[in-house]
């Protein structure tokens, strides 16, 4: 039988204030207390805040008084509530539905494309910096219900319309998600781009010698190899739309009754709805649910998705 | 060694500290007695024409010239109930702004608004308030927040060019809902416009509109006072008036194809000459003229039409205020009553400070002669538009049908509690009237009840 090896000896210097300064700890600490300081003052601290508000009745000018769970108890029955989760979800259903796919189609497209790619890269990221209000205002031109409204007018060239958009209950939030679609797909198109560079070409000079179409080269190459760009998009996207806020706001402010308020637009009106000055408890009751829910779901959609983002 | 380096830094700070308080105790020295005070003060709403804000800047520098102590900076408001309250929290607006009727009592006992009392009982006009209109800005415990700018009555305003093109006499609008109803129908087959257009947008303009017409055939949207209250929504008037708007948008086809104008979408569309009728303040026709050039022979103002047969029937009053942030000090809230009074009061009730006025109106080609309703009392209004008579360049023969008429109307205060809830609450009837051709009334008006009766019950 081997003797056991005796266990290492680990001399391990005492730790002083001196030792730890001359480490490097105190400059380490300089460093972070800039960063620190901004996440504590605009993160954290709104966050905390958001939390302790949640249980109080405030209107920020008299003290505020602690009510329990009184707030959350006014959100969920409040009847409105229902509505605001259904449009929401239809809003962010719709948006993954057409919204998702078309920045990926047109990546792939254009990575196709040999020349001028710039510009067509241009052209698909401008609407992204076109200011929100301004491409808001622009497309209310467009809807306008009248005959005279840019999307009647050329739809009356063939005889079609004029339809409401805006004015009518069944149209308003799909308008609204056509409208988000063509404000924020430049942005995942240009990181589809970006990850599309990453594939090998010897994939598709491979797939070529086999013969293989242009359709079982994007099903078989293109998008395995970008299933893990796909996951993120996939999950920023529904976060985002679960907070779609700008749109319902500027273009209906939730109508025509009740057709496109969401979520958001309703912790908004909480908030500052009622010109008497707002139900903060309730908004920020909201809220909190929300990222909640948010925050459940993309853990779970993190942890279901793991093994094929990886794989 | 050390400390003696420590000791000469240690004298230079102090020394530096003294001398530059020695330096500002004589700058202060120097301008304590003409201390400047800075406010800020509500000008006109986003979007006013150039010659409007002239005009504005004019009047500022005229109350500068008066008072050197204080500086005021215009700043570009309009009270809105989808952003008042985000102000409000975020601390944006201006030292002086403006609310309406409904609100400032309720801002006042949160202690939202400045208290004023000491400030606004030494003007010599103080007394001659009607009691009513100053009550509006008291508060529960008798503390005075905001004076009045101006009362208002709702009225119907029409576009004389487009009762004409439909074969209408534009000097004979309609007296009755029925012959209102017809002549938007005229209009709309004659002219493709929108025969009668409302507001519907979901900031509470919805259900101020369908409120007024509620009181012109008789019903109310509230009964009792204070928390206990009553909202009467979903009462007979109020259907009858959601179904005169049923037939009118689906039957006749009158209204139009925009269903979510606000406020300043409306008067745009309307000054565009792309609507027929609407209802809006009287006063309206200020703004029509400063942010949306309107073409002054087209534009005619006559009174709500009430119901005959019901002893109820009135019209809807009601007007704006104005108020100073909590946060002002005393010296900001002796400047910002001092600019209320030059501003807003005194061209009421002071000959020589309304003729000015007017003539600034003019000079600035903005409006003198608009339609309102008496702050003070009827012989004062009439006596301060005899001051300004000469100056009056608004079209008053295409405002007689007002002019003349409201003072026979009774006149109805907004709903007393929660208003802006119950208009909120409102809203989205409207809306699903105006958009869905098979709304079930009852059942909105039910649920809006519910609504407003939660709000009444939460103060909200």
């Amino acid at each position: 039988m081997a003797e056991r090896d005796p266990k290492p000896v680990r001399y391990r210097a005492r730790r002083t204030p001196v030792t730890w300064v001359r480490g490097g700890g105190l400059a380490a600490l300089i460093f972070l207390l800039p960063m620190l300081f901004v996440f504590g003052a605009f993160s954290w601290y709104p966050i905390v805040r958001t939390a302790i508000m949640a249980l109080q009745h405030t209107n920020l000018v008299q003290p505020a008084t602690w009510v329990g769970l009184d707030n959350f108890r006014t959100v969920l029955h409040d009847p409105l509530l229902p509505t605001a989760v259904k449009n929401t979800a239809v809003f962010a259903g719709l948006a993954l539905v057409f919204g998702y796919p078309i920045p990926l189609v047109a990546a792939v497209l254009m990575s196709e494309v040999r020349r001028l790619r710039g510009v067509f890269s241009a052209l698909a990221y401008l609407p992204v910096v076109i200011p929100p209000v301004v491409a808001v205002l622009l497309w209310k031109t467009f809807y306008n219900g009248d005959a005279t409204g840019v999307f009647n007018t050329i739809l009356g060239w063939i005889h079609l319309g004029p339809y409401p958009w805006l004015q009518s209950q069944g149209t308003a939030l799909p308008s609204l998600v056509l409208e988000s679609t063509w404000a924020n797909a430049g942005g995942t198109v240009i990181i589809y781009l970006a990850a599309l560079t990453g594939v090998n070409s010897e994939l598709y000079e491979a797939a070529s010698v086999d013969g293989a179409s242009i359709w079982r080269k994007v099903w078989h190459i293109t998008l395995p190899q970008l299933r893990g760009v796909l996951l993120l998009t996939m999950i920023l996207q529904i976060i985002g739309t679960a907070q779609v806020f700008l749109e319902p706001y500027l273009f209906t402010s939730g109508g025509p009754a009740n057709a496109t308020v969401t979520v958001l637009l309703m912790i908004y009106n909480y908030a500052f709805g009622n010109s008497l000055g707002g139900d903060y408890g309730s908004a920020t009751a909201l809220s909190l649910m929300l990222a909640a829910f948010l925050a459940i779901f993309s853990l779970a959609y993190l942890r279901a998705t793991r093994s094929w983002s990886t794989r | 060694m050390k400390s003696t380096r420590m000791a000469k830094t240690a004298s230079a700070v102090i020394l530096a500290g003294v001398l530059a308080a020695c330096v500002s105790a004589v700058s202060s020295a120097a301008t304590g007695s003409t201390k400047v005070v800075t406010i800020s003060v509500a000008s006109l709403i986003p979007g006013s024409t150039p010659a409007a804000k002239a005009q504005f800047d004019s009047q500022v520098k005229e109350f500068e010239k008066v008072n050197p102590s204080i500086k005021v900076t215009p700043v570009e408001y309009q009270w809105l109930g989808s952003t008042f309250a985000a102000k409000l929290a975020a601390g944006t607006l201006p030292t002086v702004f403006e609310v309406p009727f409904t609100d400032a009592r309720t801002l006042g006992d949160n202690g939202q608004l400045a208290d004023l009392t000491a400030n606004v009982k030494k003007l010599p006009y103080f007394a001659k308030y009607n009691p009513a209109v100053i009550a509006e800005g008291t508060t529960s415990k008798g503390k005075i927040v905001a004076l009045p700018k101006g009362a208002y009555a709702q009225a119907l305003h029409y576009n004389r060019k487009l009762f004409a093109a439909a074969g209408l006499d534009p000097n004979k609008p309609p007296t009755t809902w029925a012959q209102l109803r017809s002549y938007a129908k005229q209009i709309t087959d004659k002219t493709g416009k929108a025969g009668y257009a409302e507001m519907a947008k979901g900031d509470n303009t919805g259900g101020w509109i369908l409120t007024t017409l509620v009181y012109s055939l008789g019903g109310r949207m509230e009964s009792g006072t204070g928390a206990k209250a009553k909202a009467t929504l979903d009462n007979p008037q109020t259907l009858a008036g959601l179904n005169l708007l049923k037939q009118m948008r689906w039957t006749d086809n009158s209204m139009g194809a925009n269903f979510d104008y606000g406020w300043s979408d409306i008067n745009q569309a309307f000054a565009a000459g792309n609507v027929g009728m609407y209802i809006n303040g009287s006063d309206v026709y200020t703004n029509l003229v400063s942010a949306s050039n309107i073409d002054p022979s087209i534009y005619g103002i006559a009174p709500i039409p009430l119901a005959k047969n019901a002893k109820n029937a009135g019209v809807l009053g009601g007007g704006t205020l104005v108020a100073v942030r909590p946060d002002a000090n005393a010296a900001s809230r002796a400047a910002a009553v001092k600019w209320i009074d030059f501003f807003y009061e005194r061209p009421l009730v002071d000959k020589a400070q309304a003729v000015r006025n007017a003539q600034t109106l003019v000079a600035g080609k903005q409006p003198v002669g608009v339609p309102a309703l008496p702050v003070f009392n009827k012989a004062q209004y009439d006596l301060a538009n005899s001051w300004i008579k000469p100056y009056i360049n608004v079209p008053q023969s295409q405002m007689k049908p007002f002019n003349t008429g409201i003072f026979k109307q009774k006149l109805i205060p907004e709903p007393a509690v929660s208003t802006q809830s119950v208009y909120h609450a409102l809203d989205p009837v409207v809306q699903a009237v105006l958009t869905d051709k098979n709304a079930n009334i009852t059942q909105l008006l039910q649920d809006a009840n519910s609504s407003a009766q939660a709000a009444i019950s939460q103060g909200k």
